[in-house]
Formats: C-alpha cells, structure tokens, sequence
C-alpha cells in the first residue's frame, strides 16, 4: 500500500515538474535560446530523484535548507543534462525546482500511509498543473500580442520565434509601431470615436434604463409580467438577424456612417440587460424609505432622483462598466454600419488594417494592444463590480 | 383616492416605462418582423436606395458666340429597377441670362429655369441641353453658371415597400448552397463549443475553488478572454497560428512534434489514425471551436464557481467523517449541487454559440468548411449583395431559436426559479 502511493506521488510530482519546466523551456525559446529538444525524459528522472530525496530525508533537516540544496543540486544536474543554455535560463529552473520542493511540504514517508492518499495526490497535483496550464493557456495570446508589436515583420520572418526585445534601442525604436498606427493611421480618431460612442451608449442607456428599470420593479402596470419576460427573450436574440433590416432601413434614413447611428443601435441592445440588471437591485431596497419620501411629498421622477439613483450607485455603476466594455469591444455592428475611414471605431479600424495583407502584423497587434488595454485596466481595476454585474447581467430571471 | 392613485401609478408607469420600450422595438423588434417581410421579396444590396433622378451640369463655351453658352445636363434614374414618377427640374439662371429655343418640357419665368420631364423609366438617361444667352451682350462667367446646382424631385416606391413577394428566397436557402452541410457546421460548432466551454469552466471553477495562494488574481485572469475585445483576440489567435510564421507551428517544428507546419486555420479536414483507423477531422472547424471554448469558458467558470462557493462547508465535512474520498466528495456533493447551474448555462451558451457572428468572420471568414448559418447571412446579404436571401436565412436561424427557447422553457424554465 504505502509502495503504491509511494510510486503514484513520484510518477504524479516528477510529470507536473516536468510540465512546468517544459512551458519555462518554451518561453526561453522565445527568447531566442536556440533549444530544438524538450528532454522530457531526463527531467522526469531528476523530478523522481528530487521527490523521493525529499521523502527520504524527511524532517532531518531544516525545510528551508533542504529545498535549497536539493534545489540547487538539481539545478546543476539539469545543466549538465541540457544544451547549452545561459545562467539566466538555470536561474528559472533554480526558482522552479525552489517552489517545487516547497509545494512537497506537506508530504513525508509517515502521510503516504493514509487513506486515499493516492487520490489526494492526484487532486494536489492536478489543481497545481491545472493553475499553470489555465494560466498559460489565457496569458500566452496576450503576450504574443504584446511582444508582437515591439517586433518588426521582418525579424519575425526570419526567425518567428525571437520575440526577445532589444532594451539597447531608443524608445522611439522601440515604440515604434504605435507612433506609426498614430500618426498613418490615424488611431488617435478612432481611439476618440470609440470612446464617444462607448461613454454615450453608456449615458444614454442609463437615463433609459433607470426610469423603466424603476417601474419594473415598484409599479403595478399592465402588461409587466409581459414585459420583465420579454426583456429576457430579447436579450437572446442574436445581433446577426437585426442586420439585414437595420442596414437597409439607416441606408435610407441616412444613418449610415454616423456616430448618431452606432450609438441608438448600441442602447437598444443593451437596455434590456440593463434594465433587467438594475430591477434586480431596485427590488432589494426597502419600501419603506421611498414610503417616506412620498409622505415628503416626492413625485415619482423625486424619488428615483434622490432616493433610489443615490441607494444603488454600485448597481448602476457595474450596469455602466457592463454596457461601456458591450459598447467598447462591440464589431458587428460597427462592420456592417461603419465603411468610411472618417466613422471607424477602433474595432473596425483593426479590422481593415487587417483586410490589406501588405499591412506588417505588428501594426495589427499594436491597434490590438491599444484597443485591448483600457477593458482590461478596467477590469482588473472594477473586478469586483463587473464580476456581479456579469453573473447577473447572464443568467435568468 | 385609492383608484386615483393606482390610475397616477399606472400613467406614471407607462412614461418610465415607454421611451426604453419604443427604442428597443423600433431597433430590435421591428427588425426580426421587417426580416420577414424582406425575406420574400427579390432585393438586392444595390436595390435599396429610394430612386432619386440626379443631373449632372456641364457648361460648355460656344467659340463662335462668346455671348451664349451651352449647358447639358446629364440626367439619370439613379434606379436600375424602378421607376420615377413626375420629376421636376429647377435651376436658376443670373440676371440677364435667358435660354433660347427651350425645351417644350419647360418654362423660364423670374430667372429659373422649371421644367416637367414626366415619367422616367428604370435606367432612363438624357442629354438634356439648354442655349443661354446674354442680354446685354457680355460674356457670362461660366463658373457663376457652374456654381449653381440643379433641383430634382420626383415620386418614387420605396423598393422595400412594394408588394410583389416571392418565395424564390426560401427555395434557394433550403436547395442550393448545401443547407444540410449548413446545418450540421452550424450544430457541430454549436454543441461542441458549448460543451467545451462548460467542461473548462466546471475544470477551472474547481481548481480556483481549492485554497490556493492568489485566488482571486486568478479569477481575474481567467476572465481575461472573456473581456477583451474579439477583434484584438481573433487576430492574435490568427497570427499565433498562421502556417508560414506563426508561433505555434514555429514551436511545435521546432521541437521536432510536427514535420510540416499545419496550417489550423485554412484546412478543411486533417486525416488522423488512433489506433490503426483512420478518420479524417475537420480542422479549421475544430481550431474555431477550441477559440471559441477559450473565449466563453471563463463565463461558465464564474457562475460554477459562484454556485461552488455557496455550497455549505459543512457537507463537506460530513463526507470527510464518513470517510469519502475526493472522487466521492465530487461526484455526490458537488455535481449535483451544480447541475441547475450546468443546464441554464448548456442552453444560454448554446444560444449565444448558435448565433455566434464575429468569431468565425475574423478567423476564416467562414472558408474552410467554417461556414455557419449566421456567417451565411452575411455572405449571402453583404458579399453576394442578395438582401433578400439574407433575410431568409435570418428567418431560419429566428425560427429555430424560438424552438430551442420553447425547448428551453418548458424544460428548465421552472427549474431556473430554484436557484
């Protein structure tokens, strides 16, 4: 028994160092290290020799100075075992073999014995490889799309896999795809056009929204249940079946093109989800403070302007963050509506940069870096707002 | 007093309530029922401007007269198809400036020049030529002349509003462009997409459910994908594994797993053998749905895990004194506390996914056997220009969501009222 778990913990730890040290090879290898071999092999036998060391040894020693030295030893094996590779490259597999060792902590001879401990393993580990394959799987795109635009289309031809940045050049240099999607491209009109249509989609919505969101969720009126299900059904329909009409409709009406245009479209897609996010939180607020503000004698339009909008600003706040990333990253409409240069969004300006092949791809992944950087700063910066907003902004009634 | 106020309620309702109401059924209702009507009419892209008569001047010098000039008016129905009625022409003249021999069509009084052309067929064209003169003899500026731009009006049908319908539209959606292979691209791309993006979000929610370091940096990571804008991320994935410099087939030659670069996004099928069977994969779909899992598992992962963080502790801690192991604890805890959420997601994503637009355009553009119904509407109304075609397949894709949205009601529509 305690053979087997023994075997399943060093086969399990040995495979998950192996994959981690696999991914940091890749990454060096887009750094220019020439390597042409992953040598699997050898590191899952380092990886074995490392974990059952660790078991043997136990706690005969301090933990800080066994997972060093066993570190480092392995580091040195790992050298001689490997192609040629600079300190810096050791340096990784140092701090990898370091954050190895010291997830092995909790394991020992004496916590193989106990039950399911095979199982426990495999869940440990997974979870640990899952992190690391999640992490790298969403991050790795992004990094190419950033490293990309530092790059020339040339040095990429000739070896697509240096993405290394040479810090020795002037930062104009270095820089220089943007100064050029700016100054050729004209990315300065579309980064302000997008930003008009974002921020109107996002008032406009919200001065629909708020009154018709209130009546939903206070008023008695005909036809509510009819509309509150409504509301979700609509927010299924597809964007691609309004188009056809749409486009024929604002072809004629002159529509086309215009800022005016985008922006109506943008809200009536999006007020049903903002509607339908903000009843939600309309309904939590008790009755009885706007009881008292009708015995004060507020009107309607009274009670929304003083006591509702100031009750739920973190609602309408995650409402407008919502609509402004719909608004921000939106293309179908802005294809099909959009076809002089002088009305591109920076979606539509991306994509005919990219519908001329001459057009050297880090030009591309710089628009696509700078339209890409202010939802993520924004994200990141309202996590927690857009997260509640997004789980109830998708999901049911 | 009560009926009063509850008759104030109700008004004050509908004004709250009206302006959001009009603007969504004037851009997203009255579009779905327009389809209809467009989808049985034979229209073209080139077809949908109201015809408009359009003249275009050019003045001409008489060498022999410098007193007169000669003006032609190139005059045309902008329409191929249709045709105006009643057109009326008007352009002014400076003082003492007047035509001579004109038209019958026409009048000149009070220095305008007005003429009646009539009835104008489709495609009509002339040459209509005018003579001016000086009064006093002088030479007459001819960019004053040129400057000067005619009026036209005239009566036209609206080519959208005519009632000639034809089924010609449904006939050519359901018997040319291999609907079937259509429809099963379309399923495929659906079903597996969905299901995909379920399978990783359900994997992700677990991990980040797990006491980790950096939690919530990491959900914050995974949701990455999700916020970025498509455009950006589609042409990352593109350039990421493009056949000739792409990263991806760099890596991969590079470290001796592949021979040839593959090229995932421009091949229709790739032949594969496990096992000593050969079968053959179709490529370029299967990469689009693996772009497609990477970008909406995030939204399954954050309602799962929504729902794991609000499972009770203890449950667990009753397994684990019943001796359960982390299968067990999985299977008969935590599975059936989220099934509700599995469900709602399955058939909000298969939704989205079926309708799903802008993912395929910027990868393939629909080639490669990527072709989905929504990429087919635009195909068929914007590169073939044929409107009404389009709108057929908009009906199609409307008919069958509002089955799978019965579908979707009746079978977890209750359920959804649960959680």
């Amino acid at each position: 028994m305690r053979f087997k778990s023994l075997a399943i913990f060093l086969i399990i730890s040995s495979f998950f160092l192996t994959c981690i040290l696999s991914i940091w090879k890749i990454m060096a290898t887009l750094q220019g290290l020439s390597f042409t071999n992953l040598n699997v092999t050898p590191i899952f036998l380092i990886g074995i020799l490392l974990s059952l060391a660790f078991v043997l040894i136990g706690n005969k020693i301090n933990h800080l100075i066994k997972i060093f030295s066993l570190s480092f030893i392995s580091s040195i094996l790992y050298f001689y075992l490997n192609e040629a590779s600079p300190l810096w490259y050791i340096l990784g597999v140092f701090l990898i073999t370091l954050f190895f060792t010291n997830k092995l902590k909790k394991y020992s001879i004496q916590s193989l014995k106990e039950d399911f401990i095979s199982e426990k393993i495999i869940f440990d580990f997974i979870t640990l490889f899952g992190i690391v394959f999640f992490a790298f799987v969403i991050l790795f795109p992004f990094y190419i799309m950033l490293v990309t635009s530092f790059k020339t289309q040339i040095a990429l031809l000739v070896n697509p896999l240096d993405f290394s940045l040479d810090f020795t050049k002037s930062l104009t240099e270095l820089f220089k795809s943007y100064f050029v999607i700016f100054e050729t491209y004209n990315f300065g009109r579309y980064i302000l056009i997008s930003s008009v249509v974002s921020i109107g989609t996002v008032i406009v919505t919200l001065l629909f929204a708020i009154p018709a969101a209130y009546a939903v969720a206070r008023l008695n009126f005909f036809g509510k249940n009819f509309l509150s299900t409504s509301i979700l059904i609509i927010y299924m329909f597809p964007a691609i079946v309004l188009v056809i009409p749409l486009y024929t409709v604002f072809s004629q009406l002159g529509l086309r093109n215009s800022i005016f245009g985008l922006l109506i479209v943008y809200t009536a897609t999006t007020l049903p989800v903002a509607i339908y996010m903000l009843q939600g939180y309309f309904k939590s607020i008790p009755k009885e403070i706007e009881d008292a503000g009708i015995m004060d004698g507020q009107n309607w339009f009274g009670i929304i302007l003083k006591i509702i909008i100031p009750l739920s600003l973190p609602a309408i706040a995650s409402v407008a963050l919502y609509v402004f990333m719909i608004a921000w990253n939106e293309f179908l409409f802005s294809l099909m509506f959009l076809d002089s240069p002088k009305s591109f969004t920076l979606s539509r300006a991306i994509q005919y940069l990219s519908g001329d092949a001459e057009t050297p791809r880090q030009y591309l992944m710089a628009g696509s870096v700078i339209v890409t950087l202010p939802v993520l700063f924004i994200f990141i910066y309202f996590e927690k707002y857009l997260v509640s907003g997004l789980t109830a902004g998708s999901v049911k009634e | 007093m009560s009926v009063s106020l509850s008759k104030l309620e109700k008004r004050t309702a509908f004004t709250l309530v009206l302006p959001a109401v009009l603007l969504v059924f004037a851009i997203v209702l009255f579009p779905i029922f327009a389809n209809v009507w467009i989808s049985f009419k034979d229209i073209e892209l080139k077809d949908i401007r109201i015809p408009e008569p359009r003249a275009k001047k050019i003045v001409k010098s008489i060498p022999e007269n410098q007193s007169e000039l000669k003006i032609i008016y190139k005059l045309r129905n902008s329409s191929l198809i249709q045709e105006i009625r009643n057109v009326q022409f008007q352009d002014k003249l400076p003082t003492n400036v007047s035509p001579i021999n004109l038209d019958p069509r026409c009048n000149f009084q009070s220095k305008k020049i007005v003429c009646n052309f009539g009835n104008w067929q489709a495609k009509y064209r002339e040459n209509f030529e005018i003579i001016i003169q000086s009064n006093n003899g002088e030479i007459i500026d001819k960019k004053i002349i040129k400057s000067q731009k005619p009026i036209l009006s005239g009566k036209a049908d609206n080519p959208l509003l005519t009632t000639n319908f034809t089924l010609e539209n449904f006939k050519k959606v359901f018997y040319e462009n291999n609907f079937v292979e259509l429809l099963l691209t379309t399923f495929y791309f659906t079903f597996f997409g969905t299901v995909g993006a379920i399978i990783f979000g359900i994997l992700a929610a677990q991990l980040v459910n797990q006491n980790i370091q950096g939690r919530t940096y990491m959900r914050g990571i995974l949701l990455f994908p999700y916020v970025g804008p498509v455009v950006a991320l589609a042409y990352t994935w593109t350039l990421l594994l493009d056949p000739n410099s792409g990263t991806l087939n760099a890596l991969l030659v590079n470290f001796n797993i592949i021979e040839q670069p593959i090229n995932l996004l421009g091949q229709k099928y790739i032949t594969m053998s496990i096992l000593g069977f050969e079968f053959k994969l179709r490529l370029a779909l299967t990469t689009v749905i693996f772009f497609e899992i990477w970008r909406y598992f995030p939204l399954a992962f954050l309602f799962i895990l929504a729902r794991l963080q609000a499972i009770p502790q203890s449950l667990y801690e009753a397994a684990e004194v019943d001796g359960a192991s982390p299968i067990q604890k999985f299977i008969h805890i935590t599975l059936p506390q989220i099934t509700a959420i599995i469900s709602i997601l399955f058939m909000i994503r298969f939704i989205w996914n079926f309708n799903k637009f802008e993912d395929i355009f910027l990868l393939t553009g629909g080639a490669s056997g990527t072709r989905t119904l929504p990429i087919n509407v635009y195909q068929q109304g914007f590169a073939v220009s044929d409107i009404g075609m389009g709108s057929a397949v908009s009906i199609v894709i409307v008919m069958l969501l509002l089955s799978f949205m019965i579908i979707y009601f009746r079978l977890i529509g209750k359920r959804a009222n649960e959680i």
